[in-house]
């Protein structure tokens, strides 16, 4: 039975963000830059303070009935993390400083103890610089090569040549699940499922994902599954490592200190279990604690009335685009995030940002941390518009009229 | 907080779409490449250097209007110029653009350059404006590459 979808009370939600009643150069601003970072509603900037004006101390120490309560509600998040993205259990949920960290952390640990000289690490051809360097540093240390999945001109990865790429060799394969440039959803179960038959583990990349899609990791059989908080409405600083528990316990600790140790003496250290092990030092707290509220905050929009508004503003925002004439798009898979990178011809991407703020219009304008993209389609930068649930129709006709000014500007 | 637009000036915008003194001098007797990591813009610079007088300099890459309106006009302000010079222009223009000039500070050698001291209230931008002038400045001193990083 299909239901139809109450659409999201947009006034009523803009209302949570008080950065959106800004003004810049006198015009309202339109921020239409949430996969740089997500805003935080106020109910996440409350939840915080909070717990630093009534809550605030360490966690997993001491006997205190505040130290208890903090520890609770720090792993009361990570809870929600794991229902937030269908883990089986808790201990699979590792807190990180944000994607970045999780990717190395496995590079670090997992890609240490596999990759040997003469292996393969496989990655697709639309990562983020995060998905790239911790894997080249491992790569160099190592003597292993990184191997490339091509994709097409529309921005879509050309699966069948994972046959190929995919060798006895390959000890890893990494994979964007939506593209940060293109805006490309990826289909990371196929890839997955293709990567196992040759007992291959992979990592994907779920930064972008985890604000747009509902994300279940049993049901892709990750093996890693790593995201930012601050994309998903939450703060920075905070970010999770998704992990398949046999690889957590299989793996060795990254950071040594205190909170990772069973026991020490002079001769030797014992670790605690996954995924304390991994967690050395004394945790943001407050940002986990920030980023179980921006999980509630979702679940009380509805993820599926989200997903349904960003594609409205995502087809809205392409066909108005598209008729801009001089304006190329950049990234038209099928299947697409509420991410919209595009080149207007004869104005370099950084004058566009620049003019769009003129007219209070938050967009990225660069590579996006993605070079091997950018050159792959032969562009040195791309201005980035995206979209979130508070974002409106009328937003995106305010995108539309600046980018056309600043055409008549460079005429 | 400056209206960015009000950085686009018909100058700048017509020095953009027809740049001078593009294109790479062969043989020249100075070279260097500036790179901005931050935006990839790039750009080459080649000159002709005679008894201590910047004779010819040309230059050509990719950039952003403010960093190609720059390099036009700087390659047309120091042409002819003295070395050092020239060198005195530099320090001038990273100045101006950077807003670190004394209040009231004269900089005559700018003259029509002075259209970019608007830049110095877009922090986000004295990098385009500044990458010809840190280019020229590797050249002159003979070093091969400048970035702004």
């Amino acid at each position: 039975m299909n239901t139809v979808l109450q659409p999201l009370d947009v006034t009523a939600i803009r209302r949570d963000f008080p950065l959106l009643s800004r003004v810049f150069h006198g015009r309202p601003v339109v921020y239409l830059d949430s996969a740089v970072s997500g805003q935080m509603p106020l109910q996440v900037i409350e939840r915080m303070a909070k717990y630093e004006r009534e809550e605030h101390t360490n966690v997993h120490r001491g006997v205190s009935t505040l130290s208890q309560e903090a520890t609770d509600f720090y792993e009361a998040a990570r809870e929600k993390v794991r229902r937030f993205i269908g883990a089986g259990s808790p201990r699979e949920i590792v807190w990180t400083r944000g994607t970045t960290e999780a990717i190395n952390l496995v590079a670090q640990t997992f890609g240490r103890m596999s990759v040997r000289k003469g292996d393969e690490i496989l990655l697709s051809a639309m990562e983020h610089h995060a998905n790239i360097v911790p894997w080249q540093m491992l790569a160099e240390e190592k003597g292993a090569t990184l191997k490339v999945i091509p994709m097409t001109d529309e921005g879509e990865l050309i699966l069948d040549s994972l046959d190929e790429l995919l060798t006895d060799r390959t000890k890893l394969l990494g994979v964007v699940h939506v593209s940060n440039v293109l805006g490309t959803v990826n289909p990371v179960k196929e890839i997955i499922a293709k990567a196992h038959a040759r007992g291959v583990p992979v990592l994907v990349d779920g930064a972008q994902a985890v604000p747009h899609l509902t994300v279940d990791v049993r049901n892709l059989d990750a093996d890693f599954y790593v995201f930012s908080g601050h994309k998903l409405s939450g703060p920075t600083g905070i970010g999770v490592l998704y992990g398949k528990l046999a690889h957590l316990e299989a793996m060795p600790p990254w950071h040594g200190g205190g909170s990772m140790i069973r026991s020490v003496t002079w001769e030797k250290t014992t670790y605690v279990a996954a995924p304390g092990k991994f967690e050395a030092g004394t945790p943001p707290i407050a940002a986990a604690i920030g980023l179980g509220a921006a999980i509630d905050y979702l679940a009380t929009l509805g993820l599926d009335r989200i997903a349904a508004h960003e594609h409205d503003l995502l087809v809205y925002a392409t066909e108005r685009l598209n008729r801009i004439p001089g304006l190329r798009i950049l990234g038209t898979a099928k299947e697409k995030a509420s991410v919209i990178s595009f080149v207007v011809e004869g104005i370099h991407p950084h004058d566009l940002g620049s003019l769009l703020d003129g007219e209070g219009v938050v967009v990225r304008a660069g590579h996006h941390c993605a070079q091997p993209v950018m050159a792959r389609f032969c562009v040195p930068a791309t201005t980035r518009a995206s979209f979130a649930y508070f974002n409106t129709r009328e937003e995106v006709d305010v995108l539309v009229s600046a980018v056309e000014k600043a055409i008549e500007l460079f005429k | 907080m400056t209206d960015p637009r009000e950085l686009y000036q018909q100058v700048i915008l017509e020095h953009n779409k027809k740049p001078r003194n593009f294109g790479k001098l062969e043989p020249c007797t100075h070279h260097a490449e500036g790179h901005n990591p931050l935006c990839g813009d790039q750009l080459e610079l080649t000159l002709i250097v005679e008894d201590g007088l910047v004779r010819e300099v040309l230059f050509q890459g990719s950039g952003c209007a403010i960093d190609v309106a720059s390099a036009s006009l700087m390659t047309g302000a120091v042409k002819g110029r003295p070395v050092a010079e020239a060198e005195a222009m530099a320090e001038q223009f990273r100045g101006m653009v950077r807003g670190e000039l004394e209040p009231g500070a004269q900089t005559p050698l700018l003259g029509k350059l002075t259209l970019f001291s608007g830049v110095k209230n877009l922090p986000s931008r004295v990098k385009c404006a500044v990458l010809p002038w840190a280019t020229l400045h590797a050249a002159l001193k003979g070093e091969a590459e400048a970035s702004t990083e």
